[in-house]
């Protein structure tokens, strides 16, 4: 059974994943203006590392992608790996629930990617519901090509393409 | 919505009398007309009564049309001897000769009393020197390039022996990139020249995989708006959707969602969809009644069903699966029976489209990092032919008339592959990009308009 998405999430997360231009923009507010309201960002915090049960820390401490093969939606070694990594994380915070999004790479068509992209959801899914994680706590659903993190045209990209992406979608605790 | 109208008349218009001669009538080979295209005449359509009749407009809507074809090629006006100025009478056949054009169209159009446009044109075979058709249509101004097209339609019709495809539309998928970065999958319509092109759908939710109905008054697309892909029915007429799938049991088919639902194809009746589900244990295909709203499951399989595709007699469908590996193609009779393999060659085979004919299937092949589109015999002998080769394909879309197939196209580009829509006609020939601005992908081509 699934659910119906947190898009916001999904695409803060999908905005993060990208890394390459940050959303916010750090500006000074100008001092000498005459008092009138000014509409500026405010500054980022100041790095301290992840909060604990954050997103952020999630990426940091489990890895929020595993990788696929050419064509395939079976786990990698290095994906079970990574997946297990997750499960302990999920465990840890047990309020968090996740969203998990199959992708893949651009050298197939739409409808056959949608199918793959599933696949790579459900079998992540699947290997973190056989470490404990409950069901319950995870949604998936496929974006086939539709969203690459990687844009160039290349197998470089390709292989980063062809994944499942773990974002979580609520219930953060700290 | 759409803007659908009835041309108001369609008059045989009385044959003038010709000469008998014993030569062949003019015909217009399909399969091989390419190679020497036919020269046709079309002066700017004689204005009767009325000023602003757009006699020069709706003359330029039908050569464009009949050059896209690539079966014809229009004579230069400059050339021109004879200024035609009554349509009643017999041309001077022997201006028309001379400067090479074995076909003439003339045309006539008078703005009504009450406003509308009487639309009449007459084709000459100038070297039998006998009227081949003639028909007048009645009609709102504003629907002038409808009517072009008509006539396009009619001159095709006459000339080939084959129905025509020009009063036609095209819905395809508009890609973009919003102001974050995030990916924009609009659906969006035109007519199949290009002309009034208008979005369907907004940005706020992706919109993939649109097919028409036979009747032209719905489509069926694979939308994103409850999160995950999830087959829609839109009315082209008031704009509503709805899902075939909606927790809770309120979509189209009452049952809660499973997983997603794709591109969703019309039985050639109009009453049944085939779509494929996702289950627990991957992708299967299913038929959806649409009056008696029974789902039910055609295909079971451990491997993904996807894409599938009816049969002109609506008796039997084509879908790709990996059942065997790598994706192949399969035909499955819709009641009962097993799935028989219908592609053979090297390489991985998707995006299945039956002809409107019935003998053949169009496919994307994928092979050596090459993507290819084609047709394989529908009867299963595995021969098949390729139309188009290069970087990327997806998603073929036939003509009503089985002659064309509008394709997605894509090439490298610098921010990954970047999208068009192409068409081919059936021999491989005539290679044309769709003239739309933006990245463009999906095309759905609509039935003939009534």
């Amino acid at each position: 059974m699934k659910f119906k998405l947190v898009l916001i999430a999904g695409m803060t997360a999908f905005l993060a994943a990208c890394a390459s231009t940050p959303p916010q923009t750090t500006t000074e507010a100008p001092t000498q203006e005459p008092p009138r309201t000014t509409r500026t960002e405010t500054p980022g915090p100041v790095d301290q590392g992840p909060v604990p049960g954050t997103e952020a820390h999630f990426v940091a401490t489990a890895g929020d992608r595993v990788f696929y093969d050419l064509d395939r939606s079976t786990l990698t070694s290095a994906g079970r790996e990574t997946l297990r990594r997750q499960a302990d994380w999920l465990n840890a915070y047990q309020g968090v629930n996740i969203l998990i999004a199959g992708n893949c790479d651009e050298r197939g068509t739409r409808e056959y990617n949608l199918a793959l992209g599933a696949r790579r959801a459900n079998a992540a899914r699947d290997y973190l519901v056989s470490l404990g994680v409950s069901p319950s706590r995870i949604q998936t659903v496929s974006y086939g090509k539709e969203r690459p993190s990687c844009r160039e045209s290349g197998e470089r990209c390709w292989s980063l393409n062809r994944n499942a992406t773990t974002m979580i979608s609520g219930g953060v605790t700290g | 919505m759409t803007h659908i109208f009835r041309l108001l008349s369609v008059l045989l218009l009385l044959a003038v009398p010709s000469v008998a001669l014993a030569q062949q009538p003019l015909q217009v080979d399909i399969a091989r007309g390419h190679l020497e295209p036919t020269p046709i005449a079309i002066p700017d359509f004689i204005t009767a009564g009325g000023t602003d009749t757009r006699g020069a407009d709706i003359a330029g809507v039908i050569a464009a049309d009949l050059e896209s074809s690539g079966l014809f090629t229009t004579v230069d006006p400059r050339a021109f001897i004879e200024n035609i100025q009554d349509f009643n009478l017999r041309p001077r056949f022997q201006d028309w000769r001379v400067i090479n054009a074995d076909a003439l169209l003339i045309g006539q159009v008078t703005r009504q009393s009450d406003g509308r446009l009487l639309v009449g044109f007459r084709l000459w075979d100038t070297r039998l020197q006998e009227q081949m058709v003639g028909l007048q249509f009645v009609t709102a101004p504003e629907n002038w390039r409808r009517v072009a097209h008509r006539v396009a339609d009619a001159v095709y019709e006459r000339l080939t022996g084959e129905s025509g495809y020009f009063d036609t539309r095209v819905i395809y998928v508009s890609e973009g990139v919003g102001p974050r970065g995030e990916p924009v999958r609009r659906l969006a319509m035109m007519d199949q020249d290009g002309a009034n092109p208008s979005f369907l759908t907004d940005r706020s939710y992706w919109s993939l995989l649109p097919n028409y109905s036979p009747s032209n008054q719905q489509i069926t697309y694979v939308s994103f708006l409850d999160g995950q892909a999830t087959t829609y029915v839109y009315d082209l007429e008031s704009g509503r959707q709805e899902a075939l799938f909606a927790s809770g049991g309120t979509g189209l088919a009452r049952v809660d969602p499973d997983g997603q639902s794709l591109s969703a194809r019309f039985s050639p009746d109009g009453e049944q969809l085939a779509v494929s589900i996702e289950l627990q244990a991957g992708h299967d295909i299913h038929l959806f009644d649409l009056r008696s709203r029974n789902l039910r499951r055609l295909t079971e399989h451990p491997a993904d069903d996807v894409e599938p595709s009816f049969s002109p007699e609506g008796d039997q469908i084509v879908f790709s699966s990996s059942r065997s590996g790598g994706s192949q193609l399969y035909v499955i009779p819709v009641n009962g029976g097993d799935a028989q393999r219908v592609s053979f060659g090297a390489g991985r085979y998707t995006a299945p489209v039956w002809s409107p004919r019935g003998d053949l299937i169009a496919f994307v092949k994928q092979h050596n990092g090459q993507f290819s589109l084609g047709v394989l015999d529908a009867g299963g002998s595995g021969e098949e032919r390729i139309l188009y080769q290069g970087y990327y394909v997806d998603t073929p879309a036939w003509s009503p008339n089985g002659r064309v197939i509008l394709f997605t196209r894509g090439d490298r580009g610098r921010d990954g592959t970047e999208y068009e829509i192409w068409s081919v006609d059936l021999a491989g020939f005539n290679l044309q990009r769709m003239p739309i601005t933006g990245q463009s992908s999906d095309p759905a081509w609509s039935p003939l308009i009534e």
